[in-house]
């Protein structure tokens, strides 16, 4: 069937049926929403629990349509929620408010939010947001790459419109469409939905995310066009629209980090004791499957080569594979390949290898980084990445704490998010590194990668760059992400099961990394030189990730990550400190980074955590 | 036309709650969500909400005894109950807390006071009323039923 078809036809009866999921802490609004809704024909969940919410989400990502959710709820920021689902499961976002002041509407906008409703919510309000979806199908589907993101709030009569434009636009390109169509079927999952135009959504594997930031971060943000990513991944079945899409949430996804890394940075400082802090990466649910990527090993495999698998998946899961962030215990780090290499350059590999061998498949992306979270949480529960109680713009942590080790690997489940949010971040500093590196450093964990990864990311790329001899080993990585990406999805699913990682409370962690990641990012551009430095850790300073290197997870997996690069990384994950357990030497190094760091930088006060550890 | 007298009743009580602002146009919403799968769906909102909102209540209250104030709590907590009462329609409660916010954003301590009190009073006749009518309402019963002409 055409796209014309499709949407002339509304097949299924498409809107009715329609599956939402409303979200509002409030149990009046919520029944009263949910009644709303289902006046109006749809098909409605309902939950006061944002992580709840998240939890269904990331268990089926085709199982709603659409997802309305208040903004003021206790367990999560609905801002967060928004990126969340944004990210991994790329469905239209509907934010509900009792209070629609300007600077709030903004801000869901700038969160990726479809539309924002006030409270009380009139039904006839309601009966539109079908439009939503419409609408965003179509933009997937002329995705050209180049466009700006669509917006969602173009309001109802241009949903219309939008169906009548998608039309024509679609029978222009309908060949090209019916290509990528082809494609996207075999490609995304299949969707039975009524919907009309649905079509099959790609997902964002860790892997393939991963792929998808070297590609970036080779090409360099500024140049990064979809065609030539696309090239540059050479991932089968994958459309163009698919990468232009991604790059556009990608882009959003850094900005967004780079606001919020001043602010992380600070928390990082504040955040000092890796171990309890990151736990909100622990809280982050989306982490958890992260973790259960741990549990494959194939994911690995192909990103993280030297990976030991036992050894470092074991603890990966704990500290949520994103060990980056603020692995606390440095021997949590899984990276555990990372500290076998001082060098630099490798540690991104090493993040890398690292991420295969834990579930960080996903993380990594080809983000070493991730790697060393890995290692970092692994004591701790890497989960702390989540922890990262200062901003909400740390959202990029899924929030399972402990994902930092599943939250690498989980990158395909949920962490398309954290994958992305990493990615994103990878971007934004690719710019200066061409290196894939960095990429790998968005590739941290699961869970909290997402944030990490953006803080990670643009730290990796920097020190991509700085590391001139990195460069080559950042693109094994890279690859190692592209594929991790790819098998992820599946295996992703399967870790969950073990939720060994689920030790969430190690997230906290991770948090202090977050902060530190952010800090890192930041700093990462001006530490390039530092990066330069030295190999071993304290070039990375900020990296404090890199502490996975020291982490000792690894003992001697140097292929994979060095403990350096791992260190660029680092500002994800590390917690450097010196547990005392496996952190042997690096663990020093870290530190020393760190301060070095923090001297040089003077602004990262992520570090001063490390110090302080 | 309702010739019964209990609906005929039902219809003035309902008739005086909007025209002396207890309940706006939220609450004719509620009641159109109203039908035959969902025949007290407007009393079990209210209900809900009555439950709910209690807690909220006493939050403040507790909030309003820690001295100094903490604006930016009482601020939040308040949000959450327009949240609700704007939901069921309860005009008056809202705009209570509309004006309690406002204290709250100026730092009026005694404004807030006030105004909770206020606050209070209403949110109670709201409840009085609301349960009458409900019980009348059950009374009559359904609309279906015919009444015998008189």
């Amino acid at each position: 069937m055409t796209v014309e078809q499709i949407v002339s036809e509304g097949k299924d009866q498409f809107p009715i049926g329609m599956r939402v999921l409303a979200v509002d802490d409030d149990p009046t609004c919520l029944l009263l929403l949910g009644t709303l809704l289902r006046r109006c024909q749809y098909h409605v969940t309902t939950t006061s629990q944002a992580k709840t919410a998240l939890k269904m989400l990331r268990e089926n990502k085709n199982k709603f349509d659409l997802v309305i959710s208040d903004v003021h709820m206790p367990d999560m920021d609905g801002f967060k929620l928004l990126e969340h689902v944004g990210l991994e499961m790329d469905l239209p976002v509907i934010m509900l408010s009792a209070n629609g002041d300007t600077k709030l509407v903004m801000k869901g906008i700038t969160h990726g939010a479809c539309d924002y409703l006030l409270k009380p919510v009139r039904i006839e309000e309601l009966q539109n947001i079908w439009q939503h979806v419409v609408r965003r199908k179509k933009k997937d589907r002329c995705n050209s790459g180049s466009k700006d993101k669509p917006h969602p709030d173009s309001g109802e009569a241009a949903g219309i419109g939008n169906v009548d434009n998608n039309g024509k636009l679609n029978k222009k390109r309908k060949d090209q469409n019916e290509d990528e169509d082809d494609e996207r079927d075999e490609n995304g999952h299949d969707n039975e939905d009524p919907s009309a135009q649905k079509k099959p959504r790609v997902v964002w594997s860790v892997e393939l995310h991963r792929k998808f930031v070297a590609a970036v971060n080779q090409l360099g943000i500024d140049k990064a066009v979809p065609k030539k990513i696309l090239e540059l991944m050479n991932v089968e079945k994958l459309t163009r629209e698919n990468v232009a899409s991604h790059l556009q949430k990608f882009r959003l996804y850094l900005k967004r980090i780079s606001c919020v890394a001043n602010q992380q940075a600070n928390m990082a400082a504040a955040l000092g004791t890796a171990d309890s802090a990151y736990l909100r990466m622990g809280s982050l649910n989306g982490l958890g499957n992260f973790h259960t990527l741990a549990g494959s090993d194939q994911l690995h495999n192909a990103a993280f080569r030297s990976f030991p698998p036992s050894g470092v998946l074991g603890r990966l899961n704990t500290p949520a594979g994103l060990g980056i962030r603020g692995l606390p215990s440095p021997g949590t780090i899984q990276l555990g390949h990372v500290q076998n290499s001082g060098n630099p350059t490798n540690d991104l590999s090493k993040l890398q290898s690292f991420v295969p061998g834990n579930h960080n498949t996903n993380i990594l992306q080809g983000m070493p980084m991730s790697l060393e979270l890995d290692r970092l949480q692994h004591n701790k529960n890497v989960g702390h990445i989540g922890e990262l109680p200062t901003t909400d713009s740390m959202t990029v942590f899924p929030g399972s704490g402990n994902l930092v080790d599943a939250r690498i690997t989980g990158f395909s489940n949920n962490q398309l998010l954290g994958v992305t949010s990493n990615s994103l971040m990878l971007e934004g500093s690719s710019q200066q590194a061409t290196s894939h590196t960095s990429v790998s450093a968005i590739g941290f964990q699961n869970g909290n990668a997402l944030s990490d990864f953006t803080s990670i990311a643009p730290a990796s790329n920097q020190l991509q760059d700085s590391k001139a001899g990195s460069q080559g080993q950042a693109s094994p990585i890279n690859c190692n992400a592209g594929q991790i990406i790819r098998s992820a999805p599946q295996e992703w699913n399967a870790p969950r099961k073990d939720a060994p990682y689920q030790s969430h409370a190690s997230i906290n962690s991770s948090i202090p990394i977050n902060g530190a990641m952010i800090q890192l990012g930041q700093c990462l551009d001006r530490n390039n030189s530092i990066f330069h430095r030295t190999t071993d850790l304290d070039s990375v300073g900020p990296l404090n990730f890199v502490d996975p290197l020291s982490i000792k997870h690894s003992e001697g997996d140097n292929s994979i990550m060095e403990p350096s690069v791992i260190e660029k990384e680092g500002y994800l994950m590390f917690q450097p400190r010196p547990h005392g357990s496996h952190v042997p030497d690096n663990i020093g190094s870290l530190e020393d980074l760190a301060s070095a760091m923090m001297k040089q930088e003077g602004g990262c006060n992520g570090y001063s955590l490390r110090t302080s550890i | 036309m309702e010739r019964n007298p209990m609906r005929r009743q039902l219809a003035i009580m309902r008739q005086s709650l909007f025209d002396q602002g207890h309940v706006d146009e939220q609450f004719v919403q509620l009641e159109e969500l109203q039908d035959d799968a969902n025949p007290n769906f407007v009393e079990e909102v209210v209900t809900l909400y009555y439950r709910d909102s209690a807690r909220i209540i006493l939050n403040i209250e507790q909030a309003l005894e820690r001295k100094p104030f903490d604006f930016r709590k009482l601020d939040a907590y308040m949000h959450q109950f327009k949240g609700s009462s704007s939901s069921i329609g309860a005009k008056k409660v809202k705009a209570e807390s509309t004006l309690f916010r406002e204290y709250c954003k100026s730092g009026n301590g005694e404004g807030c006071m006030r105004s909770f009190q206020q606050l209070k009073k209403e949110y109670a006749t709201l409840r009085k009323k609301l349960g009458t009518y409900f019980q009348l309402a059950r009374q009559a019963g359904p609309v279906e039923t015919a009444s015998r002409p008189k």
